[in-house]
This record gives structure tokens, sequence and C-alpha cells, in this order.
């Protein structure tokens, strides 16, 4: 079974969040909580125009679970995934903002597009 | 060459009857006892003449592992068209049905899954009109 071997593995967040469909997919989630991978996948075809295949979006879900990003809970005989951003602390921890600074900088996106 | 009947797999086609007509809607287009099981179809009460649907027996050993391995990545056996969807997704959810996946906007098309409570998922979807 390559999921609950992935699951065991530490993915580490940097690595998690260094691909763009994996941002995609936390963007999503955060839109809306609990969704399965048939309206993950709906939403990044139609949304965005990411035609990956259902096979490497579950794959990239077992990245994000593996770095703590998201969460899964079995609601009737589906599975769903949740957005938890508990372990990007650990960043604004390591590399603190000071409070007077302007944090009004773009992401990355905009760079990448 | 038309499309005349689909279907779906159904884990008691008694339950699978009542809530394909009375809980969504749907009209009795034939209902033959076939010994153990009968060939049941529902067709839209818009489009009697339209696509029958077949409520089958999932009595195939294939069947429920499929199904299974489906509803668990949240994908539907069948889609069905409607008008207004916040409107039926309202009207179901007063039904007791449950919803996998609410009314999600996809652009040219907003969609929502349920659960048909006989082994499916079901989806609803409505076109946007082009304005």
């Amino acid at each position: 079974m390559q999921a609950n071997t992935c699951l065991r593995l530490h993915v580490d967040i940097y690595r998690a969040i260094a691909d763009r469909t994996r941002r995609t997919i936390l963007d999503e989630l955060v839109d809306r909580s609990g969704q399965s991978l048939f309206e993950l996948c709906a939403r990044l075809i139609m949304k965005h125009g990411i035609h990956s295949s259902r096979q490497a979006i579950s794959q990239h879900l077992d990245v994000l679970e593996a770095a703590g990003l998201i969460r899964t809970r079995r609601e009737g005989r589906s599975k769903l995934h949740w957005f938890d951003g508990a372990p990007l602390k650990a960043i604004g921890e390591r590399w603190p903002i000071p409070a007077d600074e302007d944090t009004s900088h773009s992401t990355d996106e905009g760079i990448e597009k | 060459m038309r499309i005349h009947l689909t279907g779906v797999f159904v884990d008691d086609q008694q339950k699978a009857l009542r809530f394909y007509t009375e809980t969504l809607g749907f009209r009795v287009k034939h209902n033959i006892p076939l010994g153990e099981h009968a060939w049941i179809t529902v067709v839209s009460e818009e489009d009697p003449e339209g696509t029958e649907l077949l409520l089958e027996p999932d009595g195939h050993p294939a069947v429920r592992p499929f199904l299974t391995a489906l509803v668990e990545d949240g994908i539907p056996s069948a889609s069905f068209a409607v008008d207004d969807i916040e409107a039926e997704h309202e009207r179901l959810v007063a039904k007791g049905v449950r919803f996998v996946q609410p009314p999600t906007d996809l652009g040219s098309v907003i969609c929502a899954v349920f659960d048909d409570s006989c082994g499916n998922l079901i989806q609803i979807s409505e076109e946007k009109r082009q304005t």
C-alpha cells in the first residue's frame, strides 16, 4: 500500500508547498472544507485548468497529508479532506516578522505565471 | 443512435424506487416483476418520453467493491440536469437527503453531489446561462 507508506514518511512543509498544484489544492480547501477527491479534481480542472489525473491529485493529497497540511475524515462512505494550517506556524516562528514591517508584498504566484 | 436507457446499481430495488420517485420526483415507466427482482425504470416528469433510468440490482460480486471505491473518492454514478440547483438542494435537504458536495460554482456549471441511500452518489448540475 503505497499511500500508507507515504503517510509514515515525514514530508517537510517546504517540499509540500513547493509545488503549484499542491498550493492550489490548499487554496480550494480553504475555499471550502471537507471536499472529496472528485470535487477537488473538478475544481482544479474547471477553475484552474489543471488537468492532472485523479491518481496524480491523490498523490499530491498524500504529500500534503504527510506534511500535516491536510487532514482526512470519513463522512458516510466518502473520504473528505480538510486544510490544516498549523504546520505553517513553524515558518513564522522560525523567521518572525517584525510588527512594524510592511507585509503587503504579494505572494510568488504572480511571478511564476 | 440514441441513448434511451442507462442505469444505476441499487442495493434494494423497492427502497430505490421510493427514493427515485418520492424523494427525487421521477415517474415509474416500467415495473415488471422478474422473479426475485424486477425490471424497474423511471423517467423525468419533465421528459416522460426521454431517457429511462434502470434501477438495477447490485447482486453481481463486482458491483459493491466498484461502488465502494467510487463513493470513497466522491465520484457519482449518474448526473441529472436541474434548472435551479439552489432550489433543488434546499428541497432535497429538507427531505433528509445527505449531500457530499453542496452546490459548487465551477464556472460554466454549478454542481452538487448527494447520496441516493442505495449505494450511489448522484450529481445534479445546472448549466449557467451565457450572459
